[in-house]
C-alpha cells in the first residue's frame, strides 16, 4: 500500500518523531517499500488460524505482593537531562 | 595464548600455564592494536577488567575453579552494566552510565569472567551489517572491506579476530547467527525464555533473546551454562529446568534424523555456500546420521511477517526514550512537545525511525487487524511447520545467510538488508534455538551453517554442532585481514 507525504506525517507525528520537508520524499518512499514487502502476508488465507502472540504458550507468573524494590531516586535522577528536588524537569506546559 | 578456546584457556589458568591477569592485558594488547581498525568495541575497561583479573586469580589461588573464571569476555553494548557506558549503538544513549547490571552481566560476574568491555551493534539492534551504529561500523576480520555481520557484529568480529575469548549477543532475527555465519565463528540464539531478558535494551520483547558468540560449540555450552535460567525479574523468562550443556557434547549422532528443508536451497543460495553447506551435511551422514528433505512451506512469509511484529514492539520499546529522565535531549526546546520530536529525531537513526513508523503504522487504528493480527496468525503456520518437521526430524539445517560477507555500504535498500535474514527470522518467529558455525570458506571468506532445534533442544544442538566439530576444523581457520595490516 502506497503512502503519500502526508500519511507519513501523520504517522511520524503519533511516534512523535520530526521528518523534515527535505527528508520527507525519500522516508515517504523507503516505508512504501517496506509496506510492499509486508503486503506479501496478504498472499496467503489464514481464515481459522489462531493468532501467535508469543512463542512460548505460558501463562503470566504470580509473585508474593511484598515490596522488593528500595527508593533509588536521588541515584538514578543523576541521569536525567534536568532534575530539580527529586522532581524530572521539562519545558513549562501550563502558562 | 589469545588464539585459544574458553574450554583451553579454562584448562590453562586451572594449571598455571598462565595468570588471569596475564591473558586479561594480552587481550587488552591485542585490542589497543586492532580496533582502531575494527571498531569492535565501543567501550573498552582496562582498568576494571584487571582487577576483575586479579580478583579471580586470587580466587583460584583460594581454591575456586568454574570454568570461566578469569576468562576475559565481552558484551555486547545492549546489556546494562553498571557504571559502564552503554549505548546501544545509538546517539539517544551516548551518555547513559547505565545503574544497575543485566541479569546475564551478574551471572557472568559471579562466575568470575573478566569484562574487557562493550562491543558496536546496529542501533538498537536494527541492521544486519553494523553500518546503523551511531559509533561507525565493524569492519570483518576476514576482509576489511566487508561487513562483520549484524547487529552483533562488534561481538561477532571481536571473537573471530581474538579480540576477546568469548562474547554475548542478541538475537531477533538473526542477530546472533548471521554475523557468526559472516565472521567464521559459533554463534548460538538459545530458546526464547531460556537466558533471561532483564537488563537488556528491548528491541521486540517477544522475539529478542540473548546468546553466545565464541570460538567453538563448546565454549558456547559453557558459557549458556552460565546464562541459562529462570529469573524472576524477566516475566517471560523460562520456568524450565537448566541441563549441563557441556554433559553431552560427546553423545553419539548413530541414528541422527536431519531434516533439510527445499526452501533454504532454493533460489537465491549462492552455489558455493550450498556447496560448503552439502559436504558438511556428508560429514553428519559418515558420523552415522541420516538426512531427509522437508518442507517449510510458510518460510517465504516468515520476513514479511517480522517486519510487522518487530516494528510493532519495537514503536512500543522505544517509546520509553522521551529526553526526560535519561539519554539524549535536543538543545533548547520550546515546548514539551518540540522536545519529544527533536530529542527522538536528533537521537534516533534513520533505520530506527523507519521501523518506529512502521510500527507505529502498524498499531494504528484501523490497520491492527490488517497487520498485527495478520502477522501474529502468519506467525502460528512458521511455528506449525517446524513442529510437524520435528515429528519426523530431530534437527533442522540449512545454510545461515544465502552468502558470505557483502562489502561495507553495498546493501542501501533496508528491504534488501531486511531479505538477508531470510534464513533466521522464521527461528525468532517460531521461538527455537539455532545455532551457526563455520562449514567452510568461498573466496576466502567464511561459510555459515544453521542447526534448529525443537524448543529448549540446546543441549542437543550444541552436542550436533560439537561433533562437527571434533571431526572438522573449520571452526580453527582464522582470519587474515589483521595479519597482512600490521
Amino acid at each position: 500500500m502506497a503512502l503519500d507525504k502526508s500519511e507519513v506525517a501523520k504517522i511520524a507525528h503519533l511516534a512523535r518523531l520530526h521528518i523534515s520537508e527535505t527528508e520527507a520524499d525519500e522516508v515517504t518512499n523507503r516505508i512504501t517499500d517496506i509496506l510492499a514487502l509486508i503486503d506479501q502476508m496478504q498472499s496467503v488465507d489464514t481464515d481459522g488460524v489462531d493468532p501467535l502472540a508469543h512463542p512460548l504458550d505460558v501463562v503470566q507468573r504470580l509473585r508474593p505482593d511484598v515490596v522488593t524494590e528500595t527508593d533509588e531516586r536521588e541515584r538514578l535522577q543523576t541521569l536525567a537531562p534536568a532534575s530539580q528536588d527529586g522532581l524530572y524537569l521539562v519545558p513549562q506546559v501550563i502558562e | 595464548m589469545i588464539e585459544k578456546t574458553v574450554a583451553e584457556l579454562s584448562a590453562a589458568l586451572a594449571s598455571g600455564e598462565f595468570s588471569s591477569v596475564e591473558l586479561t592485558q594480552a587481550y587488552l594488547d591485542h585490542i589497543e592494536r586492532h580496533n582502531a581498525t575494527l571498531n569492535a568495541y565501543i567501550t573498552v575497561c582496562a582498568e576494571s577488567a584487571l582487577a576483575q583479573a586479579r580478583a579471580a586469580d586470587a580466587a583460584r589461588a583460594a581454591g575456586a575453579n568454574n570454568p570461566l573464571l578469569g576468562i576475559p569476555i565481552a558484551h555486547k553494548d545492549i546489556f546494562c552494566t553498571e557504571g559502564v557506558l552503554t549505548t546501544c549503538g545509538s546517539k539517544m544513549l551516548h551518555n547513559f552510565v547505565s545503574p544497575y547490571n543485566a541479569t546475564v552481566i551478574e551471572k557472568f560476574n559471579a562466575a568470575g569472567a573478566v569484562m574487557l568491555g562493550k562491543t558496536n551493534m546496529d542501533e538498537f539492534a536494527m541492521g544486519s551489517s553494523n553500518e546503523t551504529s551511531y559509533y561507525g561500523p565493524v569492519r570483518n576480520p576476514w576482509d576489511l572491506e566487508r561487513v562483520p555481520g549484524g547487529s552483533s557484529g562488534g561481538s561477532a568480529a571481536a571473537v573471530a579476530a581474538d579480540l576477546c575469548a568469548m562474547a554475548t549477543g542478541t538475537d531477533t532475527g538473526g542477530s546472533i547467527r548471521q554475523p557468526a555465519a559472516f565472521s567464521g565463528i559459533t554463534g548460538l540464539k538459545p530458546s526464547y525464555g531460556r537466558v533471561s531478558r532483564w537488563g537488556m535494551i528491548a528491541f521486540a520483547s517477544s522475539l529478542d533473546q540473548a546468546g553466545t558468540l565464541s570460538k567453538s560449540a563448546e565454549d558456547s555450552a559453557l558459557m549458556l551454562n552460565v546464562m541459562a535460567g529462570l529469573d524472576m525479574k524477566d516475566s517471560t523468562s523460562a520456568d524450565k529446568p537448566v541441563d549441563d550443556y557441556a554433559a553431552t557434547l560427546n553423545d553419539s549422532l548413530q541414528g541422527l534424523r536431519i531434516g533439510i528443508p527445499r526452501q533454504h536451497f532454493a533460489e537465491g543460495l549462492s552455489p558455493e555456500v550450498e556447496k560448503a553447506v552439502r559436504a558438511a551435511l556428508g560429514e553428519y551422514e559418515k558420523l552415522g546420521a541420516t538426512l531427509k528433505e522437508i518442507d517449510l512451506p510458510n518460510n517465504h512469509l516468515s520476513v514479511s511477517a517480522y517486519y510487522v511484529v518487530a516494528p510493532a514492539e519495537a514503536s512500543a520499546n522505544l517509546s520509553r526514550f522521551d529526553g526526560v529522565r535519561y539519554g539524549y535531549r535536543c538543545a533548547d526546546p520550546v515546548n514539551l512537545e518540540d522536545m519529544y520530536k527533536r530529542s527522538r529525531s536528533e537521537g534516533f537513526g534513520d533505520e530506527v525511525k523507519r521501523r518506529i513508523m512502521i510500527g507505529t503504522y502498524a498499531l494504528s487504528a484501523g490497520f491492527y487487524d490488517a497487520y498485527y493480527r495478520k502477522a501474529q496468525r502468519i506467525r502460528r503456520l512458521i511455528k506449525d511447520d517446524f513442529s510437524r518437521a520435528f515429528q519426523e526430524v530431530d534437527v533442522v539445517i540449512g545454510p545461515t545467510s544465502p552468502h558470505t560477507a557483502f562489502k561495507l555500504g553495498a546493501k542501501t535498500d533496508p528491504v534488501a538488508m531486511y531479505l538477508e535474514d531470510i534464513y533466521t527470522i522464521a527461528v525468532n518467529l517460531a521461538g527455537l534455538p539455532g545455532i551457526s558455525i563455520p562449514v567452510g570458506t568461498a573466496a576466502g571468506l567464511p561459510v555459515g551453517m544453521q542447526l534448529v532445534g525443537p524448543d529448549f533442544a540446546e543441549a542437543k544442538l550444541l552436542n550436533i554442532a560439537h561433533q562437527f566439530q571434533c571431526h572438522t576444523d573449520w571452526h580453527r581457520q582464522k582470519p587474515g585481514a589483521l595479519g597482512k595490516e600490521a
